[in-house]
């Protein structure tokens, strides 16, 4: 059977698969049930995104009609295939999906009137049945609901009708509006500091959130700025490209120096609460660091970090402390920080010479193990006579850096110190990447097997791995001892480990600018296991939502937010080499001579 | 250079290899030959550490090498392909032969991390031999494809790869498994002289595992058959190529028996 | 000789190229420091053991012994009974850790992966017997009704953690299915923690209880010289039974074999027209059920169940079946068995003599310990792995 070039018809991908629209009505409307019975809309009630018309509350229900239809409306264009043309049809399925998620809502309602299941679930209350119905009847809730489902729902489909540059303008829009609206701490806090309260008094409400004229405001600057600058950007970008390598590396030093410039001036233009929060993701985003060199360059999945952490900690606090029990020398923290450094290198070692020969699950599993066995031992009464068992170590001083001295009392000082450590991580990380060890990493996470065979000596060099993780955590480890002013063994839980393999993973495993804005996001959005982020009220839901970003990173996109271009490769290796196969970058043929 | 004596390796109640003995000489190139499953590339696996012998000792340069871990084997100076080409498939194609130079230098930490003057000289040392070891094959494996991922290659290329990556190593033995499998007889024919000029030019041992005939007929000094983990017959490629108990392992039937078709067909 | 156009001579050979000479190697064989150290710490661990056990014994003959008075001056020997009712004890915790350490060991038998979510399900299991006991007793009929409450008890539960396990394969695992060892871990990690908070968020974070137990269960009973706890027995007397019906459905039933010749070889099994997916779908839903047994049987002894109730024994469990030997079922059990028992008798028989205080605070660390020290000195288990081939090491 022959295809002349004539009649080859493009196959043109199937229409509507209403199947899968009713299986995302159903999804929808267990999410929404599921998260107003996780407490969300009332919790996150009190956070208002603009302010008389929308809350955080109410956020996280509309999201779900939106965001299914969209996902439930993508299909996937095989080679070979072409788009469907999209139509009203599809309109129609964001509506049915749509339906679905309110219907959840609704049902829900319905089933509080009339029942009490208050004592499993918590949040079955009357106050929930009154936020769902808007503070009116059953009946005009419920409709309400239909009416919000229907449109979230069509409008969902719509981004795949509406053509792909209004979908993405629109899309900024949105996000840009939720980002301002979500950074208000931080944006009325550096205003202030450029002394342009004028400017945050109209755009965000007194008691939280945007005012509807600041909210229009930002929607106009996110449609308006693209518009204006972005061929200008485009353009420029193009230039560097084609720069010469020479003149391309000065370029971007010279970006370097600008951006770090800007974040050691920064701290002067924040207020307390801004600068506290910021030096928090700093300790995560240097912890993170470590774990990348671990997980992200070599391959390894320690889920007992946090013990490396808990060892610098610890190990300052009895260096430095006066009220250190047993041995109390009262280093000064520079002096500490070597002994601390040496220490959590022999640690690293001791616990790294056992499990580096290990399959990588079960290394997992005991690194866990070790991780507990030392929070364990940390909170001993055995070993209390040394670091203090649940009391902990009360007292450390803050660091003594000649011309003032950085202790929690002021974050600024704390925010500078931990910038400059994490500016040597990063160093670290991406000098060690680029060497004759990075690319021993790389060969051992490709495969180990053959690396050995190619004359790697794998155990030496994982276990390198290993140490310089577990050194860049100790770091952070001091900085927090003498941060907080105590320590104990609370603030090391395995929890932590898994929070800082979350960022890991989200913002980009292997990939230095990937694990900070991973770091940026999570942490200084959510917060951390103990420390709130700028949404606060998130506190109670921020484990939840960890746990749930993890998941659908691991499926949908293991490479990360900001993808390290290797990774992405070896995550999607059938693809990538489709694509270049398309694109002719693969040689097939050998046209060569030898000369 | 290289003695094999009473080599054996039991895998549960297979024998796959009994009492071997092998040898080889510096500058020769030799042909392992064999019918499947004849124990050829678990020989190999022994020679490279990676499996470890029940009885028997391999004697490298005057040394032993059992017990050594297969980066000790390499640094000593024995590398290896692998039959089923088994590149770094996502480092590009001069990473590849960069890394396989990893036991020959020995900056660390400290050296990546001030960038030493004598870092920056063993990066750069290691980059042009990486270049050199490349343009062994030619323009293929050079310019603008330096950077590209090596999975971007052509089969026979990714082979040639292969060897390029064990010839990175510096190793003096040579052990390529299969080396022309799956290539077409005109890259086969360039590959067979290639391999003369990796002892010729290079100064390598090369022993090779191969079924393609021509190959073997080409290039060996000598040749040397396995069957059932035993040697059957050792010498030069005609003397084996006419040996019966040869013919028969590979056809299973002696030549010139009693048995004529009419008595097998019912 | 004359190779194909090429002279060669074949003595001396013609270097073309400049090849720097091969390095001046490191001569003899290195034992890596990482081996002597290991060997030190295996060393060192068995010393540990066999000191502490001196001293226990000592202490026991004579409790102002010259050892005990070093180390422990507040010694006091173990009774008879006391080492009783710890054994027991710890059978008990330890028959528990082996039902939810066969969902782990066939889960990575089949697929190859650690499945870190299972004590998730295993808590899923104890909560929904907390709801539904709770509510029954509220209606009256826990105490009147007992058996009939537990038996309704215990099929919810069960049901309940095999949805749990299913619909976390469905949706998590089956998608990753070709991927990487690690990448399934994680994802695994991802669900449990999930888990763990959609328990908080629904049921609220506080610890909450069972209903009392009828004081003709919970009573000592004598048994072969034991005196048992009626809870402790029913809790051995279950997990027996379970491991019946596992043996059975394993090594009797279709079904069985199936589980068992997915978990040799898949692309085998599915030659052989066995239904891969659905045999997966089977082992997790077995595996799931095991740990929804386990649950009400934790509910039945401790009575106190949390979102965090699933993540150490979780992990115990995990550690008993690779101290049994992963993929092994019977291993699985007996690991459980023995992590159990060390666990409860260690710190109080080796630790206490020793010198160290606090020590029921480190029975974890004991466990971890006990994991640590099976993969130094023999990783493939007391019993060996029952692995398929492309994931034995």
């Amino acid at each position: 059977m022959t295809a002349t070039s004539e009649n080859l018809s493009m196959v043109e991908t199937p229409g509507v698969a209403w199947r899968k629209q009713i299986r995302f009505a159903l999804i929808g409307a267990l999410s929404t049930a599921f998260i107003a019975l996780a407490g969300m809309p009332v919790g996150l009630d009190g956070r208002s995104i603009i302010q008389p018309v929308l809350s955080m509350g109410f956020l996280s229900l509309l999201w779900v009609p939106f965001v299914l239809a969209t996902i439930a409306g993508s299909e996937v264009v095989l080679e070979g295939m072409t788009a469907r043309t999209r139509d009203s049809k599809d309109l129609l399925a964001g509506g049915i999906v749509g339906l679905g998620s309110a219907g959840g809502l609704v049902l829900l309602m319905v089933l509080i009137q009339n029942f009490n299941l208050r004592d499993p679930l918590v949040n079955w209350s009357p106050q929930l049945l009154n936020l769902l119905s808007f503070n009116r009847s059953l009946a005009v809730g419920g409709l309400l609901w239909v009416l919000l489902g229907l449109i979230l729902g069509v409008f969902g489909g719509a981004m795949h009708v509406l053509p792909k540059k209004l979908c993405s303008r629109i899309r900024t829009v949105v996000l840009s509006v939720f980002a301002v609206s979500v950074l208000e701490t931080f944006l009325t806090d550096l205003l202030e500091g450029f002394r342009l309260e004028v400017l945050t008094d109209f755009v965000y409400y007194k008691r939280g959130g945007l005012e509807v004229g600041g909210a229009l405001l930002v929607a106009a600057l996110a449609l308006l700025i693209p518009l204006l600058v972005g061929t200008r950007i485009r353009d420029v970008k193009k230039q560097v490209v084609d720069l010469p390598a020479e003149e391309r590396k000065r370029v971007n030093l010279m970006l370097l120096a600008v951006s770090a410039a800007l974040l050691l001036v920064l701290p002067f233009f924040l207020g307390k609460i801004a600068n506290e929060l910021l030096a928090n993701v700093g300790l995560f985003v240097l912890l993170a660091l470590g774990l990348n060199v671990v997980v992200g360059l070599a391959g390894i999945l320690d889920l007992g970090y946090v013990a490396f952490f808990a060892v610098g900690g610890y190990t300052t606090a009895v260096l430095t402390s006066p009220n250190s029990p047993g041995f109390s020398p009262e280093l000064p923290w520079p002096i500490a920080l070597i002994v601390v450094v040496v220490l959590t290198g022999i640690v690293g070692l001791f616990i790294g010479a056992p499990v580096i020969r290990m399959r990588g699950d079960y290394l997992a599993i005991v690194t866990l193990g070790f991780g507990e066995i030392i929070r364990l031992l940390f909170l001993s009464d055995w070993l209390s006579g040394w670091f203090g068992g649940a009391q902990g170590i009360t007292n450390i001083p803050g660091v003594d850096v000649g011309i003032g001295t950085v202790k929690g009392t002021d974050p600024r000082s704390v925010f500078l110190l931990v910038l400059v450590f994490c500016a040597i991580a990063i160093y670290v990380s991406w000098r060690l990447e680029n060497s004759r060890l990075g690319r021993a990493w790389m060969a051992i996470r490709e495969d180990e097997d053959v690396a050995e065979a190619m004359g790697v000596n794998t155990t030496n060099t994982k276990l390198m791995a290993f140490v310089v993780g577990a050194v860049l955590a100790s770091f952070s480890g001091a900085i927090f001892s003498a941060k907080v002013g105590s320590i104990f063994p609370t603030s090391f839980l395995m929890l932590v480990s898994i929070i800082i393999l979350v960022v890991v993973i989200v913002g980009g495993m292997g990939n230095i600018a990937g694990v900070i804005v991973g770091a940026l996001v999570l942490i200084g959005v959510l917060g951390g296991p103990k420390q709130p982020g700028l949404l606060q009220e998130f506190s109670q839901f921020k484990l939840l939502i960890y746990g749930a970003l993890l998941v659908w990173m691991m499926l949908k996109r293991p490479e990360g937010l900001v993808p390290n271009v290797r990774r992405t490769r070896e995550l999607h290796q059938d693809e990538f080499l489709q694509d270049a196969w398309l694109k002719g970058e693969i040689d097939t043929g050998d046209q060569e001579e030898l000369s | 250079m290289l003695q094999i004596t009473d080599l054996s390796v039991t895998f549960g109640g297979l024998h796959a290899l009994k009492n071997l003995q092998f040898e080889v000489d510096e500058g020769e190139i030799v042909s392992v030959i064999g019918p499947n499953g004849a124990g050829k590339t678990t020989f190999f696996n022994m020679i490279s550490g990676m499996v470890t012998p029940t009885a028997g000792d391999i004697v490298f340069e005057g040394e032993s090498l059992l017990g050594l871990d297969p980066s000790q084997v390499t640094e000593r100076g024995i590398a290896r392909t692998f039959q089923n080409v088994r590149l770094f498939a996502n480092m590009t194609i001069l990473e590849n032969v960069m890394v396989a130079q990893h036991c020959r230098t020995d900056q660390r930490v400290f050296g990546a991390l001030f960038q030493t003057k004598a870092f920056k000289a063993e990066e750069d040392a290691i980059r042009k031999y990486g270049e050199e070891v490349l343009s062994f094959f030619g323009s293929r494996l050079v310019g603008y494809r330096l950077d590209q991922p090596a999975s971007v290659l052509s089969y026979a290329n990714r082979r040639r790869l292969e060897i390029a990556r064990a010839m990175a190593t510096r190793p003096r033995l040579l052990l390529l498994d299969e080396p022309v499998a799956g290539m077409n007889p005109r890259e086969s024919a360039e590959l067979t002289e290639l391999i003369g000029r990796l002892r010729s030019e290079w100064g390598f041992t090369i022993v090779m595992i191969e079924h393609d005939m021509s190959v073997v007929r080409d290039v060996s000094d000598r040749v040397v058959v396995l069957d059932h983990g035993e040697t059957i017959a050792q010498g030069p490629y005609s003397q084996v190529a006419n040996d019966p108990k040869v013919i028969e392992a590979y056809l299973g039937r002696p030549v010139g028996s009693e048995q004529t078709d009419e008595e097998v067909r019912p | 000789m004359h190779l194909g156009g090429l002279r060669c001579n074949s003595t001396t050979v013609t270097l073309g190229t400049d090849v720097a000479t091969t390095h001046d190697a490191k001569r003899t064989s290195r034992v890596l420091w990482v081996d002597r150290f290991l060997t030190f710490i295996r060393i060192a661990f068995v010393v540990v053991i066999a000191v502490g056990l001196f001293a226990f014994i000592a202490q026991q003959i004579d409790p102002q012994n010259p050892l005990a008075r070093w180390l422990n001056p507040d010694a006091t020997g173990l009774t008879a009974p006391q080492f009783k009712g710890l054994l027991v004890t710890g059978l008990a915790q330890g028959a528990m850790y082996g039902l939810i350490a066969l969902g782990y060991s066939m889960v990575y038998g089949v697929l190859g992966f650690i499945n870190f979510a299972h004590g998730e399900v295993f808590m899923a299991g104890a909560m929904s017997g907390m709801i539904t006991s709770n509510k029954l007793a509220d209606a009256g009929l826990w105490e009147d009704a007992f058996l009939f409450c537990l038996a309704f008890v215990v099929i919810t539960s069960i049901l309940i953690s095999t949805a749990v396990a299913v619909i976390m394969e469905r949706i998590a695992y089956r998608p990753l299915r070709g991927a990487p060892r690690l990448i399934p871990l994680i994802t695994s990690i991802g669900v449990s923690f999930f888990l763990q908070n959609v328990s908080v968020v629904l049921l609220g974070p506080g610890a909450k209880s069972y209903p009392s137990l009828p004081t003709w269960l919970s009573q000592k009973r004598s048994l072969l010289g034991f005196e048992i706890e009626g809870t402790k027995l029913v809790v051995l007397l279950t997990a027996a039974v379970s491991m019946a019906g596992l043996w059975f459905l394993v090594e009797r039933t279709k079904t069985g074999k199936a589980m068992r010749a997915v978990a040799e070889d898949k692309e085998i099994a599915a030659l052989m027209g066995i239904d891969v997916n659905r045999t997966i779908v089977t082992t997790f839903a077995v595996g799931g059920a095991m740990a929804g047994v386990a649950g009400i049987l934790w509910g039945i002894l401790f009575r106190s169940v949390i979102h965090t109730t699933g993540f150490l024994p979780g992990i115990k469990a995990f550690s008993a079946a690779v101290v049994g030997g992963i993929g092994n079922l019977g291993g699985a059990m007996a690991g459980g068995l023995s992590l159990g028992a060390a666990e409860a008798t260690a710190p109080l028989v080796l630790l206490e003599p020793l010198g160290v205080d606090g020590v029921s605070q480190l029975r974890d660390a004991v466990a971890f310990a006990v994991l640590i020290f099976v993969l130094l000195v023999r990783p493939s288990g007391l019993f060996g792995e029952r692995l398929s081939e492309d994931d034995r090491a």
